[in-house]
Parts: C-alpha cells; structure tokens; sequence
C-alpha cells in the first residue's frame, strides 16, 4: 500500500512549520490518556474547530453541541490520527465539518432549507462581512487565495464547504449541470491548494 | 481521468450523499491518486477553517475537559497487512482493569456521547442508534466477555422500542468469524436481532425489544446463523434481573 508523507500544513507565516508538529505530538500525547496534552490541542485549535461549526450550522448551540462531539471523539480515536497521512489539524477539522455536516443533512434541517434558499444566498454574500472579523496573518493569505479564485469556483467551493451543500444541490443553486459542478469544487480546490503552498502529497 | 476520481472534491467537503461517498470511499481504498489528491485538500480545507475562526466560550472547554476525564482513549488499531482503510477495530487485549465503577462512567460518557466515527474517513453515524443512546429512558447493562475478551454494552430505551448494543475492547471473535445478536423471545427462543461484525460500533438489535426476555450475544460463521451456537453474553430484560452492570 502507498504511503503518504506528512504534509506541511502549516505554511511559512509567523509560527512556522512547528505548529503541525507541535499539534501532532499534543494529540499522540492525548492518546496516551495525557489530558493536560489535550487541553493544550483544544486551546491551539477550538477556535478554528468552534468558528468552522459556526460557518457551517449558521447556530451556536449546535455549533457547540457539534465541538463538543468532535473534541470526545477526537479524544478517544487520537491513537488513530496517523501523521503520515495529513496534519493534526485537518484531522480535527474533518471530523468537525463531517459532523457538522451530518447535522445539516438530518431530516429537520433539510426541511427547513428547502425554503431558504434565497435567503440563504444572500447570506453567503454577507460572509465576506463575517470573514472580515478574523484576521490573522494566515486568515489574510487564505482570503486573498479565495479571491483569486473564479467567481463560479468560489461559489462553488464556499456553497460546498461552508454552506454544506452537496454537489447537486450546489449545482441547482448555481444552474449548472451536476458534473460541472462538482469539476469547480475539485478545480477550485486544486487553486487554493497551490496558492496556498499546501505541499503536493507523495504517493507510492 | 475517469469520471470518479473528479468527486475527490467533493468528498473532500462532504458534499457527496451517502451512497456517493460510500462508492467514493470504495473507490479511495484502491486508488493511491486520489487518496493523495484528498489528502491534500484536506490540509487546504483546514486553512479554510481560518478565515471563521472564534473563540467558543468557556464553558465548551469546561465541558470537552470534564468529557475525556472519564473516557478512555481506545488504543490504537494493530493494522491488518492485506487491508489499509478497512482495518478490524478490535483491540488487542492489553486493557488494564479499571476499577468496575470507572469502566462504568466511562461507558455511560461513552454513549452519551453518540455515535462516534472511527476516523474522518467513515462515516458510521447511525441515527437511530443515536436517538437510543440519547434517550431520557436508556437504560444500560454491561457484560463482560469470557475469557477476558473485552466488553459489551446493552443499551436499550423502552419508550423508543429499541436497543443497541456496542462493545469496548472487544477481541476479534476470529476469521470467518462474526458476532451475532438474538432477542429470546417467549415461546420462540432465540431470534437473530442482527450481526454485528464490527463490535466496536454501535450495532441497532432488530426485532420487537418490548417482548424480549433477554439480549444475547454469540460468536458464529460469518454469514450467521439461524440459532446461537456459542452464547458469549446474555442480557436479562426483565425489571430486576439485569446484569453486572446495569445503569
């Protein structure tokens, strides 16, 4: 089987490339029952975990309900978290957006966005205003990588990430066939990825 | 490129529907290109993250903290040579006893906590399980297996009708091997309530939990059985009679 190496999350801005190293080794910490190590992992990153709740369930309460989830099962399956398949932090994160997500998809949520989808579009336009209150050095460089995105890539990848979407239902709102669709979302995905200097991961 | 691998986007954002991201998933298992190619979306989807950043208020660390004090991390998975993605996760049996009162808090944190996905990768998120796990009425029942082959948990809510069961630190019952679930109903004996070939997740038991004399567990040939062959764990259902180590 193929192998990935560890991938640089961290890019070169004010902390370096310690960070991912520094999380990766809180987290293998943890799954040695370290709780001091994991208070550390959930100050380094709650934000980020907490914040990306936020932006995808549009609701506090369940965006912290879904932190909550996320950091126990973080906890308890951090002997998993494999460094030579990806950073601490995306591991988290995953786990975060998939649970987030999970909710969304749940049958009283669906109800409720059936009909809000001119609502909720003019919401994502309003996001550029929400994104304006963060501003780390690495929040910036990530913004400015989504700027340069095509139009029609952006939408495509904010309506998936953030607004959790799935691609058919991105491809609706966007009046695009489905298969067009889901190409922006990996194409524009590719953009930030390069822009962003996330290193190509070696394979086999 | 075939038209598959152009969903490693959107898997990457979950926005692939269940049965798209199972079938992306089969396909991730046998494709080094785009296990990559995800991989590194991954890591550029984390930077996402950054531009929503907020601190959460204190009382979500009080709560995180006061959760993993009484959940015991799982050890890690010993990894099988022929499957990377689809590794058993039963543990070797290495567990130090806790004293029985822990296991139980543990255990109950455990399922309050819901249904929790092994890795990122999978999604093992059962709502109905959930909905058991949550309710106001669960009541839990702990067995040990013989042998010191790890434990089970019954989990079952009257109100809801249902039961699941979900096991900790429990042995691979062996190759070709399957755990079994059975409802012993009166008059009928035992009816299989389902398999639960993955021990480790919680597994819903079919059947009417209402008339149910007892929960049992039992290892068989992979495919099942019609009746036990060999009962590992039994859990009374009637008032008064549960096990070891009933809520």
């Amino acid at each position: 089987m193929s192998h990935l190496r560890p991938v640089p999350s961290d890019p070169p801005s004010e902390e370096g490339g310690t960070t991912a190293a520094r999380l990766a080794d809180l987290l293998k910490r943890s799954a040695r029952g370290d709780e001091a190590a994991f208070a550390e992992l959930y100050d380094a990153t709650s934000a980020r975990a907490f914040g990306l709740a936020v932006r995808v369930l549009r609701d506090r309460a369940q965006a912290e309900e879904v932190t909550q989830e996320s950091y126990l099962d973080c906890w308890r399956h951090a002997a998993r978290f494999d460094a030579a398949r990806g950073s601490a932090l995306s591991w988290l994160l995953t786990i975060v957006h998939r649970k987030a997500v999970d909710r969304i998809r749940s049958a009283e949520a669906a109800t409720r966005r059936d009909t809000a989808y001119g609502q909720h579009h003019q919401e994502v336009a309003h996001d550029e205003t929400a994104e304006a209150a963060t501003s780390s050095i690495e929040a910036t460089r990530v913004r400015t990588a989504l700027r340069d995105l095509t139009t029609k890539q952006r939408e495509a990848v904010e309506l998936a990430f953030f607004g959790g979407y799935t691609h058919t239902e991105v491809a609706t709102m966007l009046d695009l066939p489905v298969g067009t669709a889901k190409t922006r979302i990996r194409d524009g995905l590719i953009r930030l990825r390069d822009a962003l200097g996330v290193g190509e991961v070696a394979q086999t | 490129m075939s038209d598959i691998h152009a969903l490693s986007g959107a898997y990457t954002v979950d926005a692939l529907d269940e049965g798209q991201r199972a079938e992306f998933e089969r396909h991730l298992a046998g494709c080094a290109e785009c296990r990559a190619e995800v991989a590194s979306f991954r890591e550029t989807t984390a930077l996402l993250a950054e531009t929503s950043a907020e601190t959460p208020p204190a009382s979500l660390r009080d709560s995180v903290l006061a959760g993993i004090s009484q959940v015991r991390p799982l050890p890690p998975v010993t990894p099988e040579p022929s499957t990377e993605e689809k590794v058993a996760p039963v543990a070797p049996l290495r567990r130090r006893r806790l004293p029985q009162i822990l296991v139980a808090a543990a255990a109950v944190v455990l399922l309050a906590v819901g249904v929790l996905a092994w890795h990122p990768w999978r999604n093992d998120t059962t709502t109905v399980a959930d909905q058991i796990l949550n309710a106001p009425d669960a009541v839990r029942t702990v067995e040990q297996l013989p042998g010191n082959a790890g434990e089970l948990t019954l989990v079952r809510s009257p109100s809801l009708g249902k039961a699941v069961m979900i096991g900790n630190d429990v042995r691979s019952p062996g190759s070709d091997k399957t755990y079994q679930l059975w409802y012993v109903q009166p008059g009928a004996g035992p009816v299989s309530a389902g398999l639960m070939p993955d021990a480790s997740e919680p597994t819903v038991l079919s059947g009417d939990l209402a008339t149910a004399q007892a929960a049992a567990v039992s290892v068989e040939p992979e495919t099942g059985s019609e009746t036990p062959t060999h009962v590992v764990a039994e859990f009374p259902l009637k008032p008064g009679s549960g096990g070891n180590g009933g809520t």
